[in-house]
């Protein structure tokens, strides 16, 4: 032991720190992911897996054990598609809700996601930048995605760069307004004629309020923190014809009279007509619990809360209607959509295509497979995903009416206005936390200096972009 | 031991004689460290602890403040992102956030439990009992007392405010409004860690001998005299080392702004400088930006922390 030596022992410890700040200072301008499998797809990639070929894949966002028809539904898909190929593995991973941003940014850095992982459709800059998206402009075809020249193309647009496929869509939605069709009722108001300007709204909360405000209920609802505040607002400013930012994708947009309009409404409802809550600082959740609770006649969302707020909160089909965004110039559309793990080997990223063709993009299968969602006492009915077009549009109404189970005609306002859809704006999450902070200030602060909130965040969203150039 | 040390010496400058002195020190050294030798063995698992989960990090960390990944690529971008957290507009905000915690934390997380120390320490009954009920609350896990608090400052149906209604009072938004959210915040964190600083300022206080106090009611001293000319000068090592620790503490101030108020809070008014670190790296998704931050706030912790440093050598 004497001889061994401190000296050794000091020199391994100095080997070990000198390796590790080697290793930190390495790097400079390579690749730090370290792929060897997928960078370039081989000469066979366009063709379907060989059946022959035995494959493992990791995917996330199975439904969860408190999602019991969900997860049936899961493993029974796995199940069918193994008879198709036996040859794959499917290794699922659960998860809810399916992406924790913070969360998937650190297993970005780390290269820790599965080898199909399930994203927002905002998130393909964060993922192209932690060097971690496959290229499967290559793997996708008519063959091996056989309704590919269905899909909307505006909605395969949101997930290429550079004219490259980085993933495949599996669920989008565009933004309108949910209301308690029977809150409106109790108020006197006529719950088939919903409002469709922020003047309406104002005014349709004001009198919920004063009908209602005695028994706990509130007019509107709106959310300020988490992200969600920001996302409401940019959905809020699109409805009135504002953009979020310019065409060229670098400059904040958001500084003007459409934004501060619709600011200025939140304001007046939350401070003037008291037909908000006193309760600002909401996220996801919150309303939802709020609107299925029976609490709120309004509130800005996307038609898959319909399914929590009755499944969660047990409020009733029959009780929520959708009308489209107020204002109705342009609707945000989002939505998910899976990629595919850079480090992934050719035939892991094939075997995930045919995996998420399987369960998201085969009509009358996965998660089109209606008459199977009526018998699990799920929601079959609701105005979305709609990336088809085409026969397959055709063919997935008609399926889906057949099938129905909540009522469509409560949807009918927000369907037949066809408000033009445009994509969330490019580095959306972070203009998103950016602008939570223009919710919060109006929704907090009675005296809130709206276009200062507007011009502080427009110079961080300015220098937020150009850090993204 | 000592037979072994001279050869392997004397080897290693094979030619050379070895110089009387130096070979004396080296000799000295030698034997000292062979002597210690287990001691530093049972090292290893720290220094390798602290060399994998802190040291190695804060080296990352400082070069990562110099680079840029994009495309899976990684690049230097010299100071540019020192210079882009620098110009964020709200930048100057957490740092009067983390001044203004920090300082809520010293008046109030500092004040009042040395006066909860002092008047324990005076007990003559049921010492023992209310000293764990002081900790309690520290023991109890940090997500339950916030969201205890979350309800107590529920400006609807939260206790506070029950009980302003109650006296005819006016009620407050607490956490909601940007008036009051920071210093909501700091009474929650220091109602959750006071049970701590109590215990040690109690630990000090049994240390002071007793024959002070009794010289000082003879020299006809009252309560504050005894206070301000025994206690305090008595326990005043403890109380600067506490004063540093905490300063240094509060000051990477994150987890109860993040589950208080979301970490922004209303306006912005409870934004930290640890949480924008926070949302430069998770919410924006740009490390380097974080890491040139993370630097600012070593700077100005690492000022603090040399004071530490010189205060406890001094107390050693």
């Amino acid at each position: 032991m004497s001889r061994i030596g401190y000296r050794r022992l000091v020199a391994v410890a100095l080997v070990a720190g000198i390796g590790l700040t080697g290793a930190a200072c390495s790097d400079n301008k390579k690749d730090d992911t370290g792929n060897k499998a997928a960078t370039s797809a081989g000469s066979d990639a366009g063709t379907p897996l060989d059946p022959k070929t035995k494959v493992t894949i990791s995917v996330d966002c199975e439904p969860p054990t408190t999602k019991a028809a969900e997860r049936k539904q899961w493993l029974d898909d796995v199940a069918e598609f193994n008879k198709q190929y036996p040859n794959v593995t499917v290794k699922s991973k659960d998860a809810f809700p399916c992406e924790d941003p913070a969360k998937f940014t650190a297993m970005l850095q780390a290269g820790s996601e599965t080898d199909s992982f399930y994203t927002y459709m905002t998130d393909l800059q964060q993922v192209l930048d932690a060097g971690q998206a496959a290229d499967i402009s290559a793997y996708v075809n008519d063959k091996t995605v056989p309704n590919l020249n269905d899909i909307d193309p505006g909605v395969l647009n949101v997930l290429k760069d550079g004219g490259k496929l980085y993933g495949l869509p599996t669920s989008n939605y565009q933004m309108g307004l949910i209301y308690n069709r029977k809150i409106f009722q109790e108020a006197g108001l006529d719950p088939n004629t919903p409002p469709t300007t922020w003047d309406q709204v104002r005014q349709d909360a004001k009198t919920i309020q004063d009908k209602l405000g005695s028994k706990g209920i509130n007019g509107y609802m709106d959310n300020s923190a988490g992200n969600q505040g920001g996302w409401h607002l940019v959905s809020e400013m699109y409805g009135v014809g504002s953009k979020a930012v310019d065409d060229s994708g670098q400059k904040a947009a958001f500084n003007n009279d459409q934004t501060k309009g619709v600011l200025q409404t939140l304001h007046d409802m939350r401070w003037t007509d008291k037909s908000m809550p006193a309760t600002p600082g909401l996220q996801w959740g919150d309303v939802q619990k709020a609107m299925g609770t029976g609490k709120i006649g309004m509130y800005v969302g996307a038609p898959d809360d319909v399914p929590l707020v009755v499944q969660q909160y047990k409020a009733k089909f029959e009780d929520i209607g959708m009308a489209p965004i107020p204002g109705g110039k342009t609707a945000l559309f989002g939505g998910a959509d899976y990629m595919f793990k850079k480090s992934a080997t050719p035939d892991q990223i094939k075997a995930g295509i045919a995996w998420i063709n399987f369960k998201f993009l085969t009509l009358e299968k996965g998660q089109f497979n209606y008459p199977r969602n009526k018998a699990d006492g799920l929601p079959v009915g609701l105005p979305q995903p709609f990336f088809f077009t085409g026969a397959s549009k055709a063919k997935d109404t008609e399926t889906k009416t057949a099938s129905a189970t909540v009522p469509v005609d409560n949807f009918k306002t927000y369907v037949d206005a066809q408000v033009p859809v445009l994509p969330e704006p490019p580095n959306a999450q972070k203009i998103y936390t950016v602008l939570d902070t223009v919710m919060s200030g109006v929704l907090t602060n009675q005296n809130a200096d709206v276009s200062k909130l507007l011009s502080t965040a427009e110079t961080q969203v300015n220098s937020l972009l150009a850090a993204s150039q | 031991m000592a037979a072994t040390t001279v050869p392997e010496n004397t080897t290693s400058h094979a030619g050379r004689p070895p110089r009387a002195a130096g070979g004396a020190v080296r000799t000295g050294r030698g034997r000292k460290v062979r002597h210690n030798l287990q001691a530093h063995g049972f090292l290893i698992g720290a220094v390798l602890c602290f060399l994998t989960f802190s040291w190695y990090p804060m080296v990352r960390e400082f070069i990562m403040s110099f680079q840029e990944k994009r495309r899976g690529v990684t690049s230097w971008v010299g100071f540019r992102n020192i210079d882009r957290v620098y110009h964020d507009p709200y930048f100057w905000t957490a740092w009067k956030n983390t001044a203004e915690f920090t300082l809520y934390a010293l008046v109030i997380g500092f004040v009042v439990p040395f006066a909860v120390a002092i008047i324990l320490n005076e007990l003559r009954h049921a010492q023992a009992y209310l000293r764990i009920l002081v900790y309690l609350p520290v023991m109890l896990p940090p997500v339950a007392g916030v969201l205890l608090f979350k309800y107590f400052y529920n400006p609807d149906y939260g206790l506070f405010n029950h009980v302003l209604k109650t006296l005819h009072l006016p009620t407050s938004q607490w956490l909601d409004s940007s008036h009051t959210a920071m210093i909501s915040v700091v009474v929650a964190a220091t109602w959750m860690s006071m049970g701590s600083a109590t215990l040690i300022y109690l630990a000090a206080l049994q240390n002071i001998p007793g024959e002070l106090y009794e010289a000082a009611d003879l020299d006809g001293a009252g309560l504050w005299s005894k206070i301000w000319h025994v206690t305090i000068p008595q326990t005043r090592l403890v109380l600067s080392m506490m004063l540093l620790l905490q300063i240094v503490a509060t000051m990477q101030e994150f987890t109860n702004v993040y589950l208080l108020t979301g970490g922004n809070g209303p306006e912005n008014s409870t934004m930290t400088v640890v949480y924008m670190v926070y949302q430069y790296a998770f919410s924006y998704n740009n490390f380097g930006s974080a890491a040139a931050l993370g630097l600012f706030l070593l700077l100005v912790l690492g000022a603090f922390s040399g004071v530490y440093a010189r205060l406890s050598r001094n107390a050693d």
